[in-house]
């Protein structure tokens, strides 16, 4: 049977001529460590604790492995736990109107930008340095800037009655974007777009049919990055959702501040790692293509 | 197939002008060759005629019908680029065919014309593989295959040798000029090797610096190079260019070439009954002008050989002469070494005189 390639003894490594293993590479060894720790520290704090009785924790068993292991923390945390006054359905609801919003606006941001960046690459036009250099201004305004605007825009065109003003908002303010896919298509070789200029095709068949199918490592580059960004947002999600249709991370943030009782540490510990599921599992899922696409020059700043 | 007229054609890129005033009239069926160095501005011909560039002034006519205004859709021919340009995402065969399916061609028609273009170019086996699975000459035929698909009134080629190694050149050269003779098409073909620009046109258009500096046949170009350039871009080793002193005398330019201790002097041309006293000029003579000569044989001159370079079927000797290191292919046999020394005596009828400030040809 074929041994998975993380199991197998590590085959020693070469030395490069002159190469020593000194002070200096001991630090770095333990600078890297330490970094190891301070991030792979909270998660096992997570996973750990989501899987005791609450009797343990409050019993001071806070880092080692559970002495009874259950799972009803997380089932808590999915389908009982309380995030409102008179709300205690866990966080199935807010995990589905969260899809609802990130799954449109991660695919509708993606492809708009890829058009987007690839007419910006390649067709040369009047004001093509101007559009470049609006869409950088984009990518440095934070958020919060426009919170208050949104809201009130929302208000008047009656835009928080669902989530669709969140995918709106979102797929718009995701249009610089576009900038990753330019730096992308300025290396595509032009004489495939002459090529198919001669055959007669115009520029959106062009993009359907000869650029599109080449673009699949930044594609999925932008894509994994835009459903992280998106899923993970907390401060649209606080302000612009409608207040019987809000999203996990608003959600998470009720359950974790709801006063009634004792702190339910063991189910809060489950409901993070709800929340932060579907990002781990996209990545671990599509991983390999984002590192692809970033070395085929997806990204150059 | 068509002629090609290009008429006054001059491109401004806002104040650079990168072609000045080219005139080249392609007759139908012919092989014409835009020969030059990079940024001669022969590719920026070459997409102007295809269309994919806006010409500045000046017309391009395809079969006598002015296509200035023309998309490159519209103007009847097909482009074999440097890189192929194979649609990577598409089979061969999608590939050859994609022309067609841009102009809504039935599918019964397009396997048909797929099937004829993949037997003239010996691709069959290949229709339903993708580009990245071919080899360098066999993507060069799929990208050759395409352009026949689409049966055009011209070809136009953009260096589309540049990316094989020398064997393969020297192959799908041969492959070329018979497709050529076979179809009777009207190309057009850009290249900066002087070698597939001899073998493969009928003419050769020599251009630097955005104008034509000699349009004629190989062997014009070669025997009666128009200015000092042409002369030292074609044949390889290059043209040797001496500087002399032309002394009018008895109805004969007389020319002093001089090596090391010995010296000699030759009639380079017959005089114009106007000419006297003296004038400089440039002597051209190609390596193969020059002849091993007798002990004693008049008009010759004893050089040492600086450097030797033997080829197989020829030896290049390189020696100094009237302060110009000059090249001489010597018979293989016997072997040369440096430091030897040999008589010669050049073909001065073969010879060409070139005006050293205006760099352009005497004719005489």
């Amino acid at each position: 049977m074929a041994i998975p390639s993380f199991l197998r003894r590590p085959v020693q490594r070469d030395r490069m001529p002159g190469e020593r293993l000194g002070a200096g590479r001991a630090l770095v060894y333990l600078g890297l460590l330490l970094a190891v720790a301070f991030y792979a520290l909270p998660a096992w704090f997570a996973v750990v604790n989501s899987l005791k009785p609450l009797a343990e924790l409050q019993a001071g068993n806070v880092l080692g492995l559970p002495q009874r292991w259950t799972i009803e923390p997380w089932i808590e945390a999915w389908a009982t736990a309380c995030t409102g006054a008179e709300q205690c359905t866990g966080l199935s609801r807010y995990f589905f109107d969260s899809l609802i919003v990130v799954v449109p606006s991660t695919v509708i941001s993606t492809l708009w930008g890829c058009f987007n960046g690839y007419v910006l690459a390649k067709w040369r036009f009047r004001g093509v340095d101007g559009a470049l250099f609006l869409l950088m201004f984009g990518v440095f305004m934070p958020a919060a800037l426009f919170v208050f605007p949104l809201s009130m825009v929302f208000a008047k065109l009656h835009l928080s009655q669902s989530l669709f003003g969140l995918v709106v908002v979102h797929t718009i303010y995701s249009v610089p974007v576009a900038l990753y896919f330019r730096n992308y298509f300025v290396g595509f070789p032009g004489e495939l777009i002459k090529a198919a200029r001669i055959d007669g095709a115009g520029l959106w068949t062009i993009f359907r049919r000869v650029v599109l199918p080449t673009a699949k490592p930044i594609l999925v580059v932008v894509g994994i990055m835009q459903f992280t960004a998106i899923w993970n947002d907390f401060i649209f999600a606080l302000v612009l959702a409608p207040s019987d249709q809000q999203l996990v991370t608003v959600g998470l943030n009720n359950l974790t501040n709801v006063q009634e009782d004792v702190p339910r540490y063991n189910a809060y510990m489950a409901a993070a790692i709800i929340a932060g599921a579907p990002t781990m599992v996209l990545y671990m899922l599509a991983g390999k293509y984002f590192v692809r696409g970033l070395t085929a020059g997806a990204v150059k700043g | 197939m068509a002629s090609v007229s290009i008429r006054n054609v001059r491109r401004r890129y806002g104040s650079v002008t990168v072609l000045h005033g080219i005139d080249i009239e392609v007759a139908d069926g012919e092989f014409l060759i835009l020969v030059g160095p990079s940024g001669c501005g022969k590719s920026t011909l070459l997409s102007m005629i295809a269309g994919l560039d806006s010409i500045s002034e000046g017309e391009i006519a395809i079969d006598s019908r002015v296509v200035n205004d023309v998309g490159p859709k519209d103007r009847d021919i097909a482009m074999v680029f440097q890189s192929y340009a194979l649609y990577p995402s598409m089979t061969v065969g999608e590939n050859i065919a994609f022309a067609m399916e841009m102009r809504k061609v039935p599918k019964a028609e397009r396997e048909a014309v797929v099937e004829r273009v993949a037997r003239t170019l010996q691709i069959g086996h290949l229709l339903d593989r993708r580009p990245a699975q071919l080899s360098g000459g066999q993507r060069q035929r799929v990208a050759m295959g395409r352009a026949l698909a689409r049966n055009p009134k011209v070809f136009l080629f953009d260096e589309p040798l540049s990316n094989l190694d020398a064997k393969l050149r020297v192959e799908m050269r041969a492959e070329i000029k018979a497709l050529h003779q076979r179809l009777k098409s009207t190309i057009v073909y850009v290249t900066h090797d002087q070698v597939e620009a001899m073998t493969l046109g009928d003419r050769i258009a020599v251009m630097k610096d955005g104008r034509v500096q000699q349009l004629g046949t190989p062997q014009d170009i070669y025997e009666r190079p128009a200015n000092l350039y042409v002369a030292a871009f074609m044949g390889s080793p290059t043209m040797n260019l001496l500087p002399v002193r032309l002394r009018s005398e008895s109805g004969h330019w007389m020319a002093e070439l001089r090596s090391g201790d010995s010296s000699v002097r030759l009639p380079a041309a017959p005089a114009g009954y106007a000419a006297t006293g003296e004038r400089d000029a440039v002597l051209g003579l190609r390596p193969e002008h020059w002849r091993l000569a007798e002990e004693g044989e008049s008009g010759a001159l004893a050089v040492t050989l600086q450097l030797v370079e033997p080829t197989g079927a020829d030896t290049f000797g390189f020696a100094e002469m009237n302060g110009q290191r000059i090249g001489i292919r010597l018979p293989p046999k016997p072997m040369r070494h440096a430091g030897e020394q040999v008589r010669v005596r050049p073909d001065m009828a073969s010879a060409s005189l070139f005006d050293p400030s205006t760099e352009k040809r005497i004719e005489i």
